[in-house]
């Protein structure tokens, strides 16, 4: 690898003992990689720091369970403790594992709470701003067209290179700390102009217009392309925020999709060949009718039983105009005795929903708004939920999986309405 | 008596070390977080063909990762429980699994001049040279 003077002086230890151990971290992984050299980048999201009560006691039992000391082992990998001083760059983390209100609600013990906030000092004490959320572009970080990141958090790293136009590759915890520390990442992969262009074509031959019908089409092209990257013609309407998010958080799941083209729409692709580059795509692939009820039937797999007891909402993180849709459908109305209605979304968009009144709407109606998490993060569903209904490809991918719970798949209006009535009543339209 | 056919394959280093095990091959890539139990070592991707099955010593021939970006902490989390594989083949070539490969600390090489999902099956047992590059197979029959 060519090093720069500056990641040079940092390997060596001049810059202190954990910048030391993070540009180890972020050269052994360079080197893994096949990169180079290291661009700068000076806006990261990642989860430092964070650990699990397993964690906690893991490093306990070896003597030190502390924020560094998790920080230096865990984040960057390193044999020893090192101190870890103010971060370098923009740094914030991406979801956590709790609510800060509404933790009794799930699951969650006095100590666990305790703990989490005492990690949350930590981190903010060091320069990382707590963002908590999947959504980073909906709660104050939104990053130029260009613009080189270190992002976590699949479905946040698609749309930042997808809708965005920034450039960023799928990081991980650990290259996310050590990005945080000295401001490098890896010069490969979405960083480079040349990787970004698409090598499969999708033709939608189906409408795809609700929210509903993109989260479909980004299950099935996740399915069909996996780590490679689409373009994706034809019949598509309404390419809204919400839109994108469900579409690249699902293509995420079930494949690896970390950047996508739609010619006309996102800003690397005026039109198809800008999309593709001087290479016709290798494959085409057609999405239609019968696609489109396989992918149906496909994330309905695991439902059996109609009687819903935990409706779902907010996979990723729901923006303000779901909320106000969650709260136009529930206003006036109940949910049924015995279930739970819970919808996730970051701390800053609950706070713009709690001075716009769509919080309350939503409590009065039985439902919460909670924030900093999900079901699946946490590991936690209402006590004794066998059914969930969900509105998101990417929640129905994971929970049924970790939670061992039925999940239906529908649109949010389908999962609303089984709050309301505690039955599963949504079809393939 | 027979004797057991041997076939060596070249790549290139991603993790340096040597390993060997029985090989645990699948021709679905492999999520992490979520689609792991880091505690054990087992896939639980409701759909994946390892289902129930625990990579956990084994040397793990795949084609790449895919998900979340929770990868390499899912597998560094598999490296602290002792259930992560010995080493690891793959072939496409991923920051997941870079970064998941450098901090799970397993012998780990890609590239191969064979396909090492064809060459490989499940039961073969696997020598990795992560510095060198090789595999060295020797075929269960």
């Amino acid at each position: 690898m060519r090093l720069t003077r500056d990641e040079q002086a940092m390997l060596d230890g001049s810059a202190g003992g954990a910048k030391q151990r993070a540009m180890d971290l972020l050269v052994r992984y360079a080197e893994a990689l096949g990169a180079e050299n290291f661009v700068n980048t000076t806006n990261v999201a990642g989860v430092p720091g964070s650990s699990t009560l397993f964690l906690q006691n893991y490093y306990q039992q070896r003597g030190d369970a502390s924020y560094e000391a998790v920080f230096s082992q865990f984040d960057l990998d390193s044999n020893e403790i090192v101190d870890v001083p103010q971060m370098e760059v923009h740094a914030c983390h991406l979801q956590g594992g709790l609510d800060p209100v509404a933790w009794p609600e799930q699951g969650f013990s006095q100590a666990a709470f305790e703990h989490q906030m005492e990690d949350e000092s930590a981190a903010t004490s060091h320069g990382i701003r707590m963002l908590k959320t999947c959504t980073p572009y909906l709660a104050g970080n939104v990053p130029a067209f260009g613009e080189h990141c270190a992002w976590m958090e699949s479905s946040a790293v698609v749309y930042c290179n997808s809708v965005l136009g920034a450039r960023t590759n799928t990081e991980g915890r650990e290259s996310t700390a050590a990005a945080m520390l000295t401001g490098k990442i890896p010069d490969w992969g979405f960083h480079r102009d040349g990787f970004r262009r698409a090598t499969h074509r999708i033709q939608v031959e189906v409408p795809v217009e609700s929210v509903m019908d993109w989260g479909m089409l980004g299950y099935f092209v996740g399915e069909m392309v996996g780590e490679r990257i689409p373009v994706i013609t034809g019949n598509l309407s309404n390419p809204d925020l919400v839109r994108h998010k469900h579409f690249g958080a699902a293509a995420a799941s079930s494949g690896g999709v970390e950047m996508y083209h739609i010619p006309g729409i996102t800003p690397e692709a005026a039109t198809l060949e800008m999309a593709t580059g001087s290479n016709p795509p290798r494959v085409t692939i057609k999405y239609g009718p019968a696609e489109r009820r396989r992918i149906y039937e496909t994330l309905n797999a695991t439902g059996k039983s109609a009687e819903v007891d935990y409706v779902m909402l907010g996979c990723p993180h729901a923006s303000l105009e779901q909320l106000q849709e969650a709260a136009t459908l529930l206003d006036g109305r109940k949910i049924a005795a015995g279930r739970a209605l819970w919808i996730f979304t970051s701390r800053a968009v609950k706070s713009v929903a709690d001075l716009s009144g769509l919080t309350k709407t939503i409590q009065s109606a039985g439902g919460m708004i909670m924030t900093d998490t999900c079901s699946a993060i946490g590991r936690f569903v209402p006590k004794g939920t066998r059914v969930v209904a969900l509105d998101s490809a990417k929640q129905v991918h994971y929970l049924p999986a970790m939670m061992n719970v039925e999940a239906w798949f529908g649109s949010t209006e389908d999962c609303i309405r089984a709050a309301i009535t505690g039955r599963w009543e949504g079809a393939c339209l | 008596m027979p004797v057991a056919a041997t076939i060596i394959l070249r790549g290139r280093k991603v993790v340096g070390g040597v390993a060997e095990g029985e090989a645990l091959v699948t021709h679905e890539t492999v999520s992490g977080w979520g689609g792991i139990d880091p505690m054990t070592g087992t896939i639980i991707e409701t759909r994946h063909e390892l289902r129930g099955q625990s990579f956990k010593d084994k040397i793990l021939v795949f084609p790449g990762a895919k998900g979340s970006s929770g990868w390499s902490a899912a597998f560094h989390l598999a490296r602290l429980t002792k259930s992560a594989p010995k080493a690891m083949i793959f072939n496409e070539m991923t920051t997941k699994i870079a970064l998941g490969a450098v901090v799970t600390r397993a012998p780990s090489v890609t590239g191969l001049d064979q396909d090492p999902l064809t060459v490989i099956e499940t039961g073969d047992w696997v020598k990795v040279d992560g510095d060198l590059g090789i595999v060295e197979v020797i075929k269960k029959r």
